[in-house]
């Protein structure tokens, strides 16, 4: 919403600065957004006159002038073709920034003749697009300010023009008197009223009004009248200054009119030529197949049922919103229809976003206009008509009913101080209010009609907290909820989840954020990707379906960042993945990527690919950090983006807590990945949480005695697990063996067996172990590992 | 004596010019061994009367402890010739690197939702957590934003796809983390404290707006929560966040449907020379919403606004961070390119507290 200073003036008598004005605005809400001051860039600007003008002794079209200045005679070159002896001129001097040029000017030599300053042209102070020569005044004094004399002469070229934004609750303020309203309720001038006119009908309107009961709850008031004899043609040079000031463009002065008025005191008009309407107007639902070439230029197809304007001839008017081509009004127009309408804002709002047509129309009427000042606007705008356009005016006509509005609450002194913590007197309460509009009986607050946005005392509370400032406000400590230390505030899974997030990187991998939506075919490679979990609207075709796991986000950025050259990326998320379309069908997860090698080259040759031990052994780091318990099964039953036999999930029965191995060859070749990618995923929430939390640990337990090892390998199958073999060896002697290790292995013996080599540490209790005792253990670790494996110990 | 004395001196020579530990050996055995001149002379002893063996014993011991003192000096001595020897073979090229160890990083989204968490742990607002693909009426309705309100056209939201024999109005992403204080007031009623950190989506993106970003929501009810209370509030998180002693808030009257008062705040700063300061400087930077929560969005969460009042904001955590780091790029936070993941990520031990300071 644009306007300019003087336009706001002649709603609001005031004397404040336009930065008080700018200042008063925001805190109020309507935010300023802009201020153009075309002032600001004149401000250096002297009057001078030039008492000499002699022929430059080298150039044939330039000429060497005394110029009296405030700062005494100057010499100045000049090439224009009116410097001449007695003008008064626009000086800029050195130093000077002159806007249209672009330029900070300097003492210059011109064609051997040193030049102080120079003598500007309207263009060259963005005055207007005149530079057939410099600016000649009719009057003014060596040494005045030039603005000074722009405002005394020519004030709309240093009106600055002041551009708000007004929330969606504002309609009021959608019009310049509203906004003055809200400036004079400040204390920054007095409210001049809107006046009351009525404009008597000389002749009964030939053109009648008619709602049609199908929309006679989305058109609740419609009246117009016919002024007929008009002349229209350009509008007057004030008309068109102020509507260009605000960036529109003047058509005539039948349609500048309904302009002014739309921005002036948010009363949107419609005006149409009544000779090409044929019968009478009728606000009706579209049939079938109707359509209208609208002002815009373009032709709207309606879906049935959409309100439009019609009369005999078919639309006329896409109602509240854009008139038609065809009974636009032209400079031709000798006799026009007035229309001042209410409606109804959800109406507008639907036909506005079906039609997808952003007009001033109808921003206005679907925020809502002041429906009680739909004919004192019809009165005030045929006058305006009368007085600029010549003709007379008939009666008016009606349909419907200007809608009851009418509405009080309570105004709670008491509840506003304590809501706002501010000391607001009851009586500056009730001054604000008034001021605004509302009319005050007891504690009963009547809202005015063109506020539709109050509908509560709540809206009380805000009336008068923002008219007595809220940058006044001074904040007041908050007190704890109780007294000292802080209690813990994070939740077990939040505490679990940043534990994981700070181990994941110090392990080395970097933390990504990435998109939750992606494209369809990523989203089924990963068990996803149905409708449940497809965005009706997105916003672009990789970004269509809720992701059902983190690794495509991170491949998608393994690819990425291989495309740039790095080849070695050890990448992790941790974030929301979706396995449905409802509320809470979300789940925590963090996975983790590693692509390339372990390391740079380096001279300790550390530099290897890196494979499912890496990602295993950083899964398990996580669990532990997050509590999972030391004990947790292997298994293979695998998603489909595993690598079937290079991948396994740490498990606790059915309740798997993660997955790690490589990626699935086809799902790297839908990333365009090179190489091999191993990863992780940990399902934080399906960690067992303990079943009492207690920070005190068990006491330590240690063995006086020494513990003894024993190594044996043993000659596999290729396809035995190496857990299988730990797992036979320590049921051996539960009591005695504290611990089974793996601690080598070697592939590829003859009939592609296997050698695994454990090592058992068996821990005594009470007494030293004999040679004997040691033995007995042994030969059973073997017998058990060789019954579960069917392998033989190696001799 | 004077046997003794040039006996002395013999060994003592000997053992200075005992060139390594086997010569040295030779001299202790030939001195003090079992068959040692020493040793013999002190077997002779036993012939002796009762007082020459006192004078002769005595003067034999004495000799026999210089002898080996000497014995102990010179091999302690060979021993550090020997090991200043080894050392001056030991030598690396310590400015080879070390061995190689990732250097992993947190990203600024999840440093910064650390960051504001300490500082409103310390308040006693604990943390919410709410679904990311919301009912409408969690995200709207229960706001206070009808289905017909112009707010929620302007909020830009994404649909899911909803069933064409499922007559529900289809759920949205939510736009806001506004509807997680519905889903707190609903579980725990009042008084509340709480902060809703998480990611939002809106469909728009340009040089400046990502489609998917985030928020941290906050809400306070009590029985006298004041706008003043909120205000008071906003200016120490942005003190403690900011890391600044002055930071000035400027309230402005705005408009939300959920609250009422409603404010925008701006924080004063100063983008001299390009580069952004806040606390000083005559510019203002607008960095969040707030207000006092509304009658009606109170009663959409079943708490009585007789009884109760207090306040909710939201702020952008991607843009708090953007300003706090100076990172420029709003949509780079979620290209995962390793060079800005490496220089805008912080190490794993930087973890933020009230008590240690929020950033290094």
């Amino acid at each position: 919403m644009k306007f300019t200073l003087s336009w706001l003036k002649e709603h609001l008598d005031t004397t404040a600065s336009i930065d008080e004005i700018a200042e008063a605005l925001t805190d109020l809400g309507l935010e300023v957004e802009g201020i153009v001051d075309p002032a600001s860039k004149l401000k250096s600007f002297t009057i001078a006159k030039v008492v000499e003008a002699v022929q430059h002794p080298d150039a044939d079209r330039l000429r060497v002038c005394k110029v009296m200045t405030d700062e005494g005679e100057k010499q100045i070159v000049c090439g224009a073709p009116n410097a001449r002896e007695g003008i008064t001129v626009v000086l800029a001097k050195p130093g000077d920034y002159v806007p249209g040029l672009d330029v900070t000017l300097s003492v210059g030599k011109i064609r051997g003749v040193e030049s102080h300053g120079m003598m500007a042209s309207e263009r060259e102070l963005e005055l207007s697009e005149e530079h057939n020569g410099i600016i000649e005044l009719p009057s003014g004094e060596v040494g005045d300010k030039f603005v000074d004399w722009l405002a005394a002469n020519r004030p709309e070229a240093v009106d600055p023009v002041i551009e708000i934004k007004i929330t969606p609750n504002r309609p009021d303020a959608l019009g310049v008197h509203g906004v003055a309203r809200d400036l004079a309720a400040r204390g920054l001038g007095t409210l001049k009223a809107v006046k009351d006119v009525t404009v008597a009908g000389g002749f009964a309107s030939p053109i009648k009004v008619v709602i049609a009961p199908e929309v006679a709850e989305k058109a609740p008031f419609f009246s117009g009248r016919v002024i007929r004899g008009v002349k229209n043609g350009p509008s007057p040079d004030w008309l068109q200054k102020r509507l260009t000031a605000i960036g529109l463009r003047p058509i005539n002065t039948l349609v500048d009119i309904t302009n002014l008025f739309t921005f002036d005191l948010n009363r949107p008009l419609h005006v149409f030529d009544a000779d090409k309407v044929k019968g009478d107007l009728t606000v009706r639902a579209s049939v079938e197949g109707e359509e209208l070439l609208a002002l815009d230029g373009k032709t709207y197809g309606f879906a049935p049922g959409t309100m439009i304007i019609a009369d005999e001839n078919g639309p006329e008017s896409i109602a509240g919103i854009m008139g038609g081509e065809h009974s636009g009004c032209s400079d031709e127009t000798v006799n026009v229809f007035l229309e001042s309408a209410y409606w109804d804002p959800i109406a507008i709002a639907t036909v506005g976003r079906a039609l997808k047509i952003n007009s001033d129309a109808r921003y206005r009427f679907e925020r809502g206009v002041d429906p009680a000042f739909t004919q004192p606007g019809l009165e005030l705008a045929t006058k305006l008509i009368l007085d600029l356009c010549g003709g007379e005016a008939s009666n008016v006509v009606t349909a419907g009913a200007v809608p009851d509005t009418s509405r009080s609450y309570k105004l709670e002194p008491a509840r506003v101080i304590s809501l706002v913590g501010m000391e607001i007197p009851e009586a500056e309460q009730r001054r604000t209010l008034e001021a605004l509009g509302f009319r005050l009986e007891g504690d009963q607050a009547h809202v005015p009609s063109w506020r539709p946005d109050v509908l509560g005392s709540a809206d009380l509370v805000e009336e008068v907290a923002r008219i007595a400032s809220l940058t006044k406000l001074q904040g007041q400590p908050l007190p704890r909820p109780r007294a000292g230390v802080p209690q813990p505030v994070l939740t077990p899974l939040q505490t679990r989840e940043k534990a994981a997030r700070r181990m994941a990187a110090s392990l080395g991998y970097n933390e990504c954020v990435t998109y939750s939506f992606i494209d369809g075919a990523a989203a089924e490679l990963f068990g996803g990707g149905r409708e449940a979990v497809r965005i009706e609207n997105p916003i672009s075709s990789e970004m269509t379906h809720m992701r059902p796991d983190l690794l495509p986000g991170l491949l998608a950025a393994a690819a990425r960042n291989q495309a740039r050259g790095f080849m070695d990326l050890s990448l992790f998320e941790c974030g929301p993945v979706f396995s449905g379309g409802e509320p809470g069908e979300q789940d925590l997860h963090l996975s983790g990527i590693l692509v390339g090698a372990t390391a740079p080259r380096d001279p300790f040759a550390s530099r290897r690919k890196v494979d499912i031990y890496d990602a295993k052994a950083d899964a398990e780091a996580i669990l532990q950090i997050i509590g999972a318990p030391a004990k947790a099964q292997i298994n293979r039953k695998l998603d489909a983006w595993w690598h079937p036999g290079r991948a396994g999930n740490i498990a606790l029965g059915p309740n798997v807590l993660a997955t790690f191995g490589e990626i699935h060859p086809k799902v790297l070749r839908h990333f365009g990945i090179k190489g091999t990618v191993v990863a992780f995923t940990i399902r934080i929430a399906a960690v067992p949480l303990p079943k009492v939390k207690t920070p005190s640990r068990p006491a330590l337990a240690l063995a006086d005695l020494q513990a003894v090892e024993r190594d044996f390998a043993f000659v596999v199958d290729g396809n035995v697990e190496a857990l299988t073999l730990v797992n036979a060896a320590t049921g051996a002697d539960k009591a005695l063996i504290e611990r089974v290790s793996v601690f080598d292995q070697f592939t590829g013996l003859e009939g592609g067996k296997k050698s695994i080599a454990i090592t058992a540490r068996l821990q005594p209790k009470d007494k030293t172990l004999t040679d004997a005792e040691i033995e007995a253990v042994s030969a059973k670790i073997v017998e058990k590992v060789t019954k579960a494996t069917g392998g033989t110990l190696r001799g | 004596m004077s046997d003794l004395t040039t006996l002395r001196q013999s060994y003592l020579d000997r053992i200075s010019g005992a060139a390594d530990g086997d010569a040295l050996e030779q001299v202790r055995l030939g001195a003090l061994g079992k068959k040692g001149e020493i040793s013999g002379m002190m077997k002779e002893l036993g012939r002796m009367t009762p007082e020459e063996r006192q004078t002769r014993g005595a003067d034999l011991n004495r000799l026999k402890d210089e002898i080996d003192a000497a014995l102990r000096a010179r091999k302690q001595g060979l021993e550090d010739a020997a090991l200043d020897a080894r050392l001056k073979e030991e030598w690396l090229d310590v400015t080879l690197p070390g061995r190689p160890r990732g250097q992993g990083t947190i990203h600024p989204v999840s440093q910064v939702t650390e960051e504001v968490t300490a500082i409103f742990a310390d308040m006693g607002f604990r943390v919410a957590e709410g679904p990311q693909i919301e009912s409408d009426w969690f995200n709207f309705d229960a706001l206070n934003i009808p289905p017909e309100h112009p707010a929620r056209q302007e909020h830009d939201t994404f649909f899911m796809a909803r069933a064409e024999d499922d007559p529900r109005p289809p759920h949205v992403l939510r736009t806001h983390t506004s509807p997680v204080q519905i889903r707190a007031m609903q579980a725990s009623g009042a008084p509340i404290r709480v902060i809703a950190p998480g990611r939002v989506y809106r469909m728009d993106m340009d040089q400046t707006h990502s489609p998917m970003f985030h928020q941290v929501e906050g809400l306070a009810l009590g029985k006298d929560i004041s706008m003043a209370n909120l205000k008071w509030t906003l200016e120490e998180f942005c003190r403690a966040f900011f890391e600044v002693d002055n930071v000035e808030l400027r309230f402005r009257a705005s408009h939300f449907p959920f609250t009422e008062p409603s404010a925008e705040v701006d924080i004063r700063c100063s983008w001299e020379g390009g580069k952004l300061t806040i606390g000083e400087g005559n510019s203002w930077l607008e960095i969040l919403g707030s207000g006092m929560v509304h009658p009606k969005v109170l009663a959409a969460a079943g708490i009585d606004s007789n009884e109760w009042q207090g306040f909710a904001f939201g702020m952008g955590i991607d843009r708090i961070a953007m300003l706090k780091y100076g990172i420029p790029d709003l949509r780079a936070f979620f290209e995962s390119d390793l060079r800005w993941l490496r220089h805008y990520g912080f190490a794993a031990g930087d973890v933020p507290s009230v008590a240690g300071g929020l950033s290094r």
